[in-house]
């Protein structure tokens, strides 16, 4: 039968490389790690608190002129930059030791660059986030992560067996790690909408990590021969061609999303590029691994045999 | 072989066809548009005609005014820049009577509208406005209990001739000071059956003796919850009065409140309004002493230092005869004679009655207006938020009295027309049971919520088809079919969103581009099964069979463990997240109905029931 295909019937020995596989991960881990405790996170507004003023010119304005008119009515420490065009500005004030974080510092300094400004000027955007509110948010930002995956680890704990549980969580954990280490090594930007990714990274990668789950469990009760790693091998193969269809075609709508979908939610499409891909490599090297490692045992995943119901997948 | 009962097919048809009729409102186009309201009735056809004719004078082209329930009207223009210029030639056409508010309106045929359906509600990211969250301090709730209740206190002690040392209050706890602990013991008696909402209790301490009162938990509580209702209420009232259609003011968590206005444009007022705790406090002067010896620092008792507008130091008797609460509507003005700004006010029943008792007894004597405002702000200490309230009261007007007089009179000395217009705005919407603080504000500007629906769209648009052309090519026949349902299931998620009238912000986009990645993998999963059962030498039916069977437990089973996260992200999140949740959430239920049952019919109508030698898979 002639169909397109993106790979042939594979047979690759995956679980055997899983020791140098950890030993990368597990460099990389280290490393994500070191980098959010000693380098922290370039946290956005939604997180720190703080002012940022998005301004349309009518024509073209010099960044340094808006810093002087800022610093001259007392207005230090803000930050000017062109957002787009040269005529396109976006101004952000953290909130200063000893001075007054409110709401009205952006109607102040827009009624100041209004009266300055040579042409007209349009209030594109304005977001004020207090100290106290930021806060909240970045505490319920990592309890909302943490519920998520206590939430799934009861799921997989009564769906499959505790060992693939342990093996889909420590999967995750990989995942948000490695996701929120890279934006902490390059210092991105990470804001409210990062968080939503990293949210929607960890049920993208149980989507994955849960479809070869369900191929080792199919496989253990169906191949009477073969040792738990050719098993699991032979389940990360068969479902091999499905991950990297599904990946690339939600890569595919993600990079539409990162290119064209506006300065916006660049931050969630990077975030969710990233959870992607490694989630992929996570299934395959970390979750099943893992599962491996704690003992996973054709005995495991066998169904439980009630009384009086005959198991009717025997042949 | 895999053929679907009739019923079961018509079904699947029958929730598509409502899915594509509730989506249907989305197809047409949103006109600016204001909406007028009348204060008492409604705006006849008579005012209507008077509307369109000076549309027509000014100049401004109208696409169509029309009658709405509940006796409202509505103006459809063409360009935004036209509803614009609408609003200004309906202030200078329409009084006092009618209130405007800027909108966004569908351009709904009369069948659609008569259905009740509406496209979806675009959150103000997407169409612009003001969004604010507000704090509201609910211990400075409580702390104006207490010292409601101090005051009543020494009024009562006082009116039965009790004798006290002193009364006030510390740490959420009133005392009150006694010599003899007779009189302590009386009081105790008193102050328990008149005030049965506090907690009294009698000790001693340094020789004196003392009643303590405290608020009950419970009680503290109430007054709390009551505080928060009652700010919504006053700030409902605050922004109605702004002429904004469709605002959303409602309770977030225990001591917050939202409140959002789309389409609004202009935020600094919005905040001032809001924020602003304006009120006015009738006072007796206290001519009888020196105000020289009160700037010295020796106040007398019963009396307090002001000062007025111009910097002049005054004395006012403590005493406040009416305040802002007893106010019950409020006029914004000229003043007959001297054509100054003034506010005519009018008090209710017991208001009236004090103001007129007062009067009547200092006929000849000066009475001051005092204007109290006051903000909360926020300030960064050693790298922690504290929060400070900073209080302002002014003198505005001293003025004898001429006569004595009850419910209703005119207040003067005002700066501006302007000022006058926002006190009897403040006063007329009542006062905030508890000071406010804006904790977050975002405001998007028209032109960039439609530059971020267009970009949605686009992006959405752009990512889709690049997945549709791949499934096209790589599982040809069978990818044409999870194409159609890709469609099919993008239109079941606007269905919903606009049934349930759920915000579509523009995570929320992000959302949905998501669900459409995430809702081949189905499709992909089944396809990639039907394909191993053909290579394990099934025939084409029994691997269509076996395809769709063995691939639904995994189906299930990795939707469900999404949708953990979904309802942990809406449950959590706020703004934003929510946004993306409701997406993601409403997106995973359609998908698994149409990549499960949908694409399955047609896979069953192409190729079921009949001979088939080969898939084109």
């Amino acid at each position: 039968m002639a169909h397109a295909q993106i790979l042939k019937e594979s047979n690759i020995d995956f679980l055997g490389k899983r020791r140098i596989a950890a030993i990368v991960s597990g460099a990389l881990m280290v490393i994500c790690l070191l980098s959010i405790l000693f380098r922290g996170f370039n946290f956005g507004l939604d997180f720190t608190g703080g002012t940022v003023i998005e301004l349309g010119y009518e024509q073209p304005v010099e960044v340094a002129a808006i810093t002087t008119t800022l610093a001259d009515e007392g207005i230090v420490d803000a930050t000017v930059q062109y957002f787009g065009s040269n005529r396109d500005i976006l101004i952000r004030i953290a909130p200063q030791e000893g001075e007054e974080a409110s709401a009205e510092l952006s109607d102040r300094v827009f009624r100041l660059l209004s009266a300055t400004a040579e042409t007209g000027i349009e209030l594109r955007r304005v977001e004020f986030v207090g100290p106290q509110v930021g806060e909240e948010l970045r505490e319920q930002g990592g309890l909302a992560v943490l519920f998520a995956l206590i939430g799934i680890l009861v799921y997989v704990a009564l769906r499959f067996e505790w060992r693939l549980a342990v093996g889909a969580v420590a999967a995750l954990m990989h995942d948000v790690l490695f996701t929120i280490g890279l934006f902490s090594i390059f210092y991105i930007p990470f804001d409210l909408t990062v968080l939503a990714a990293v949210l929607a990274v960890i049920g993208y990668s149980l989507n994955d990590t849960i479809v070869i789950f369900d191929r080792i469990r199919e496989n253990f009760r169906k191949m009477r021969k073969g040792t738990v790693i050719e098993i699991s091998n032979r389940s990360v193969n068969q479902t091999l061609s499905r991950t990297i269809i599904t990946s690339g075609t939600t890569l595919l709508v993600l990079l539409a999303l990162y290119f064209l979908g506006g300065a916006a939610i660049a931050g969630f499409s990077l975030a969710l590029i990233i959870g992607v891909l490694v989630g992929t490599y996570s299934t395959i090297y970390i979750a099943t691994a893992a599962a491996v490692w704690l003992g996973l045992s054709r005995a495991d995943l066998m169904p439980v045999e009630k009384e009086g119901k005959v198991v009717d997948d025997r042949p | 072989m895999n053929q679907y009962p009739l019923w079961k097919n018509l079904l699947i048809l029958a929730v598509i066809l409502f899915g594509l009729f509730l989506a249907l409102p989305n197809l047409f186009s949103q006109d600016p548009a204001i909406e007028i309201k009348a204060e008492k009735g409604e705006v006849s056809a008579a005012t209507r005609a008077e509307i369109a004719a000076a549309m027509e004078n000014a100049g401004v082209p109208v696409k169509a005014i029309e009658e709405r329930e509940g006796g409202r009207a509505l103006i459809r223009f063409e360009k935004p820049s036209d509803q614009l210029r609408g609003q200004a030639t309906l202030e200078r056409t329409l009084g006092d009577s009618y209130q405007h508010a800027l909108t966004q309106s569908p351009d709904l045929p009369g069948w659609v509208e008569a259905l009740g359906l509406q496209p979806m509600f675009l959150g103000l990211d997407l169409r612009g406005g003001i969004h604010v969250l507000i704090d509201v301090d609910m211990d400075a709730a409580v702390t104006q209990a207490l010292e409601r209740f101090t005051g009543d206190i020494r009024t009562l002690l006082r009116n039965d001739r009790i004798r006290y040392l002193t009364v006030g209050h510390e740490d959420g706890r009133i005392a009150v000071r006694f010599r003899e602990e007779s009189v302590r013991d009386e009081a105790t008696k008193l102050i328990r059956r008149e005030f049965q909402d506090l907690e009294v209790t009698a000790g001693s301490e340094g020789g004196d003796y003392y009643v303590y009162a405290i608020l009950p938990p419970a009680k503290q509580e109430e007054i709390k919850g009551f505080a928060l209702q009652q700010n919504i209420t006053t700030l409902r009232n605050r922004v109605n009065a702004l002429g904004v259609a469709e605002p959303i003011i409602q309770r977030q968590g225990e001591r917050r409140i939202i409140v959002q206005l789309p389409g609004a444009q202009d935020p600094a007022r919005l905040k001032d309004l809001l924020g602003a705790t304006a009120t006015l406090e009738y006072r007796l002067v206290d001519t009888e002493h020196n105000v020289q010896d009160a700037l010295d620092g020796r106040v007398p008792v019963g009396a307090a230092l002001y000062y007025e507008r111009n910097g002049q130091p005054i004395l006012l008797k403590r005493r406040v005869i009416v305040t802002g609460d007893q106010i019950t509507s409020a006029a914004a003005g000229f003043d007959q004679q001297s054509g100054s700004p003034m506010v005519s006010v009018s008090l209710d029943g017991q208001g009236a009655r004090q103001m007129r008792r007062v009067t009547t007894d200092n006929v000849g004597k000066p009475m001051a207006v005092v204007f109290i405002e006051s903000r909360t702000v926020t300030r960064i200490v050693d790298g922690e938020p504290v929060k400070e309230r900073v209080r302002s009261e002014e003198v505005i007007s001293v003025a004898n009295i001429l006569e004595p007089f009850g419910r209703r009179f005119q207040t003067t000395g005002l700066d501006s027309s302007e000022e006058a217009h926002t006190l009897a705005l403040l006063l007329r919407a009542g006062a905030l049971a508890a000071p406010i603080e804006i904790v977050e504000e975002r405001t998007i500007g028209p032109s960039l919520g439609q530059d971020n629906i267009d970009q949605g769209f686009r992006s959405v648009l752009i990512g889709l088809s690049l997945v549709v052309v791949f499934m096209a090519l790589y599982y040809r026949v069978f990818g044409l079919v999870a194409d159609v349902v890709l469609v099919v299931n993008l239109i079941m998620i606007i269905a919903v969103l606009s049934l349930l009238q759920a915000t579509l912000t523009m995570p929320g986009i992000a959302g949905i581009v998501l669900t459409v990645g995430m809702a081949v993998d189905a499709n992909v999963l089944i396809f990639e099964r039907i394909r191993e059962e053909i290579r394990n030498g099934s025939t084409p039916q029994a691997s269509i069979h076996a395809g769709y069977d063995k691939a639904l437990s995994t189906i299930v089973d990795a939707n469900v463990t999404t949708l953990i996260a979904a309802i942990v992200l809406f449950s959590f999140g706020t703004g934003p997240v929510k946004g993306f949740a409701v997406t993601l959430f409403i997106g995973i239920l359609t998908s698994m109905f149409t990549a499960i049952l949908g694409s399955r019919a047609l896979i069953n109508l192409i190729y079921g029931g009949r001979r088939v030698k080969r898939l084109a898979i």
